[in-house]
Formats: C-alpha cells, structure tokens, sequence
C-alpha cells in the first residue's frame, strides 16, 4: 500500500524507515518548540523586569523556573466560557487558525547542517522546500485572519476595533517585509532556506563571515534592520502592539477570549516571534554558521561562554545576594560547566555547534525583541501607517534596487 | 496518495465555492473564498507548481482576501435577507441549471484539444527558477504589458479615490 502511494523507487523498508525518521525529528522539534515557546515567556518576564529594576517572578520553583508549568495549569484549569453574543463558529475557529499557522513554519526551518546519528544520515531540518521563504510568508500572512477574525467575530468594540488595527498593519507591513527579504535572496539566488544558509558559509579575509549582513557586493544591513523593524509590526509587539493597546482597547482583539482560548492567542503571538527570528537568522545572520572560523577558534567558543556563565553562576553562588543563592547558582554553575564540557567532546561537536550558532543568534533576535519592548514606548496609530509606507517602503525599494544592479554588474 | 489528496482538496474547494453563494452573512462567503483560494494552491502544489501555490497564497489568501475581510469588518455589513423564492424559479432553473453543465461538459469534451494531461509527480519545471527564465524570456512582452497596465490601474484608483482640491 505504502510502495503504491510513494512511486516506484520506495521500497517498504525505506517508506518505513522514512516515515519513523520523520516522526522521531517531528516529536523532538515539537518538543523543543513548545518549551521554547514556554520558557521564552518567562525569560520575557524575568528580562523585563531587570529592564525596569524589579527581580521578576522569583516564587515557583528556583528563580521562577516552574513558573510557566504553573501558569499552563492555570490557563486550563480556568473557566473557558463562551460570551453569549459572538458569532460561535467563527469565534471557535479563530484562535485555532491563529495557533496552527503560527506553529506551521517551523517544518522548514533548519537548525543545522547534515548530521550522521547511529549511522543514519539525516539533515537537522523537518523538510526542505524549494520555496521555503515564500512558504512562511504565506503562511504567516494567512495567520492575521485568526487575529482578523477573533475581532470580528466577539461581536465587541474593543475586539473590533483591535482586528482591523490589526489586519491593516500586516497588510501594510508585509510589504516591507517581502521588500527587505528580497534583497538578500537576490545575493545567494536560491529560496530554499537550506541553500541560503549554505550560500553565506566561509570568510572574508579569514574572520569576516560571509553572512548576508555582511556579504558583497552589497551587504544588507538596512534590509536586516528594516525586516527587523517590520517583523516588530507583523507579531504586533511593541512599539507596534497597537491591537492590543490596552490603555485604549482593553486586550484588543482577544478581549472575550479566555481560559485555553487565550492561551492559543498567547502562544501564536510567541511562535510568531520564534519564526520571525529564525526566518532572520536563517537569511541575514547566516544560520548554523560560525562567528569564527575553526583556524582562529571558533569551535571552542560555546565552551568559552558556557564555562563563563559556570564560573560567574558559581562566585555568585559563593557570595550570595539572597538567601536561596547559595544553593541555586552553584547547581546552575555546574550544569554550565558541563554543558561547557559537552562542546569539547569532538564527536558531539558535529551536531552541538550548529545547533549552538543557531540558537545563539535566534537567542540574540529574542533578546532584542524583548530589550525593545521594555525600552520604547508604542507608536500612535497613523504614526504606525505612515512610517510604514513614507518611510520604510521607499528604503527597502531603494535598497532592492541596489542590491540588484550590483549583484548584475559584479555577477 | 496523490489522487486521494486531490479528490480531498478537489471537493472541499467545490464544497467552499457552493457555500460562497449559499451563505448570507459576507464574512462568510469571504472566508468560503478564502478557503477555495487555499485549497487550490494545494491542488498547485500537487501538481509540481510550488511557486504558484506559494503566491497564489501569499497574493490572493494572504492579501487581497485580507482586504476584502476588512472592508466588509469597516462597513459592518450584515446578513442579507433572501429573497422569498419563487416557486417557479425553483422549477425552472434547476433542470436549466443540469442543462447548462452538460453542456460545458460537452464542449470542454469535444472542442478542445486532445493533449496529455498534466500527471501528477511528473512536473518539474513550476519552482521559483524556471518560471523567473520563461517570464524574462519567452513571455517578456505579455509580462511588461501586464505590469503597464497594472501601473494604469493603480493610477485610476489614486484618481477615483483623492480628495477634491479646491
């Protein structure tokens, strides 16, 4: 049945062998994904409030790390009530929509290159499509229905008034978006997100790395800063969280939504910011590839940051500012310095450092998004528009233009 | 496996397109555009053409849809009141309605060319690459006409839409 449904070429044992390869990297990058997902939010609450000189939540479990356990049982064990004037149907779908199509991208994103484990081969990415950067667009843009659709659909001033915020500003920002992203694909020629990691490896010079933010003959600094910018838009975050501006629309377009419901709206909102750092690091920050290249001791820096984060962890364990410290970061520190000693291992070192590189630049991406929003204060809303379309229209248009004649001459 | 996802997306895109007209509320039958829209990308992407379903996506789903679904939110349109049928409409259009596909049906067997049919699995030529080569070569005039035209398009619509100076 299988060998009938895959086509000459795919014996059983290889269309089962596939299939279970294809479960296994399924199951580990949902799992991974969804604890991001959860402890991204609590590393938003605990950077924020260093931001604004608080100490952030501190009570569940060692420096609040269960607290993301605890507000999942929270939100479900909530009464999930249904207003009695909204439309039911479209009020039931909406955060559905919203959570599905932001999860979605993630099965082509790669994390890192062609790893071999217990002797099968296998690249460290779901699936690879040749139109991958079109395939998150897409997806994503079909995403702002869910938010679209919340609004309409509660049957709420607020709600209402917080969707069409909503649709009009990705719409408006999209633009900028594809713009910004265009420019680099134009440097590697290719749209599958393998690929365009693959055509940033190697050096400048010997240390310069050949990412798109820096590569010839153009480098795409402004395009990197304008998809930053519009990608602080499309997740509506702040500066740009003017569909939930609660000083003026209470919650916005989730007003009336609550229990499990809300957290579907909470979760895409997070899993918008995860794509949206990936897509970034994958096109302009070049993937899994190194800062460093291995001639100058780039393989041995995770080990070198680890080893820090152990050895601060460990003196602030020593000299404890509260009263748990002396317990907590000393465990902290060791874990570091293990994790540190992990990237020593020359066997692991294959798949740990371009998942290391990956993860650091997503993490940096995510630090920024979090940094912005305890720093700047949000955009009035034709502010927002006209930003939009007088402002980083025409320099994304500019910078396509350029990068495309230069990439013709130099070609 | 093909065949059963075109028969799957095949039917829920007619199915979307019945209720489009069915439905009374406009969101409604935006959504039921919508999700026609959607699955005839799928129905692109079985047959090989993955940059067509991506834009068809990103364009029609993604965009244009998008607006529509604001306007009809901006307006507040409600449902609409049907009109209460006739009883003689109901008579006469259904078989007229049977006659009419046939009829179609015919002509489309008849009257057009008996060429190989696009199977699916074997059309490799729909990615990003080849269709980029074929509109900067093949179909350069067609594609430059086109997009003067969506050019004077654009300026009607600036023209319709702009403020009255005095």
């Amino acid at each position: 049945m299988l060998h009938d449904w895959l086509g000459p070429g795919w014996s059983g044992f290889h269309a089962m062998n596939f299939f279970l390869l294809s479960l296994i990297k399924s199951g580990i990058v949902a799992f991974v994904l969804l604890t991001t997902l959860a402890y991204l939010q609590w590393a938003e609450r605990k950077i924020l409030a260093h931001v604004q000189i608080r100490v952030g939540p501190r009570r569940v479990g060692p420096h609040g790390l269960l607290q993301p356990l605890a507000d999942v049982i929270k939100l479900m064990t909530k009464e999930d009530m249904i207003p009695s004037h909204v439309s039911k149907l479209l009020y039931l779908f909406a955060p559905f929509l919203a959570v599905s199509m932001a999860l979605i991208p993630i099965a082509v994103i790669p994390f890192g290159g062609q790893v071999e484990v217990f002797g099968v081969k296998t690249w460290m990415q779901l699936t690879d499509l040749n139109v991958g950067v079109l395939f998150i667009l897409a997806v994503t843009s079909v995403g702002v229905y869910g938010v679209a659709l919340a609004g309409w659909s509660s049957n709420n001033k607020y709600a209402l008034l917080g969707g069409l915020r909503s649709s009009a500003q990705m719409i408006s920002y999209e633009l900028p978006v594809a713009l910004a992203l265009a420019a680099p694909l134009l440097l590697v020629n290719t749209l599958s997100l393998r690929h365009i990691v693959e055509g940033q490896a190697g050096f400048y010079l010997g240390f310069i790395p050949r990412w798109s933010v820096f590569q010839g003959p153009w480098p795409q600094i402004f395009s990197f800063f304008l998809f930053l910018i519009a990608a602080f838009a499309e997740t509506n975050r702040v500066p740009f969280d003017l569909p939930e501006a609660e000083n003026e629309l209470v919650a916005g377009f989730h007003v009336e939504y609550s229990s499990m419901k809300f957290a579907a709206f909470f979760m895409a909102e997070y899993a918008n910011i995860l794509t949206a750092c990936c897509v970034g690091t994958l096109v302009f920050l070049g993937g899994w590839q190194p800062l460093l290249p291995d001639s100058l001791g780039g393989q041995f820096i995770p080990s070198i940051v680890f080893g820090l984060g152990g050895a601060i962890s460990i003196f602030h364990g020593l000299n404890p500012a509260r009263k748990l410290d002396r317990y907590t970061l000393p465990a902290f520190g060791v874990i570091f310095l293990g994790i540190a000693a992990l990237f020593l291992i020359p066997i692991l070192q294959a798949i740990l450092l371009p998942l290391f590189w990956f993860a650091a630049k997503v993490g940096v991406l995510l630090f920024v998004f979090i940094w912005v929003r305890g720093t700047l204060p949000r955009f009035r809303y034709d502010q927002l528009m006209r930003f939009a379309w007088t402002v980083m229209f025409p320099i994304a248009m500019v910078n396509l233009l350029i990068t495309g004649l230069l990439v013709a001459l130099t070609s | 496996m093909d065949l059963i996802l075109f028969l799957v997306f095949a039917a829920i895109a007619v199915g979307c397109g019945i209720n489009l007209v069915v439905q009374t509320h406009p969101i409604s039958s935006a959504l039921s555009l919508i999700g026609v829209m959607g699955s005839l990308a799928i129905l692109y992407l079985l047959l090989g053409a993955e940059f067509l379903a991506a834009a068809q996506l990103i364009v029609y789903a993604g965009a244009i849809m998008v607006l529509f679904v604001f306007v009809i939110m901006l307006l507040n349109a409600g449902a609409e009141r049907k009109p209460a049928s006739r009883s003689y409409a109901k008579l006469f259009g259904v078989p007229l309605l049977v006659v009419f596909l046939g009829l179609i049906a015919y002509i489309v067997q008849t009257f057009l060319p008996k060429t190989e049919g696009v199977q699916f699995g074997k059309f490799t030529g729909g990615g990003a690459y080849e269709i980029g080569i074929k509109l900067f070569t093949d179909y350069l005039l067609p594609f430059e006409i086109v997009s003067v035209l969506i050019l004077v398009a654009i300026f009607g619509a600036i023209v319709l839409a702009r403020k009255e100076i005095d």
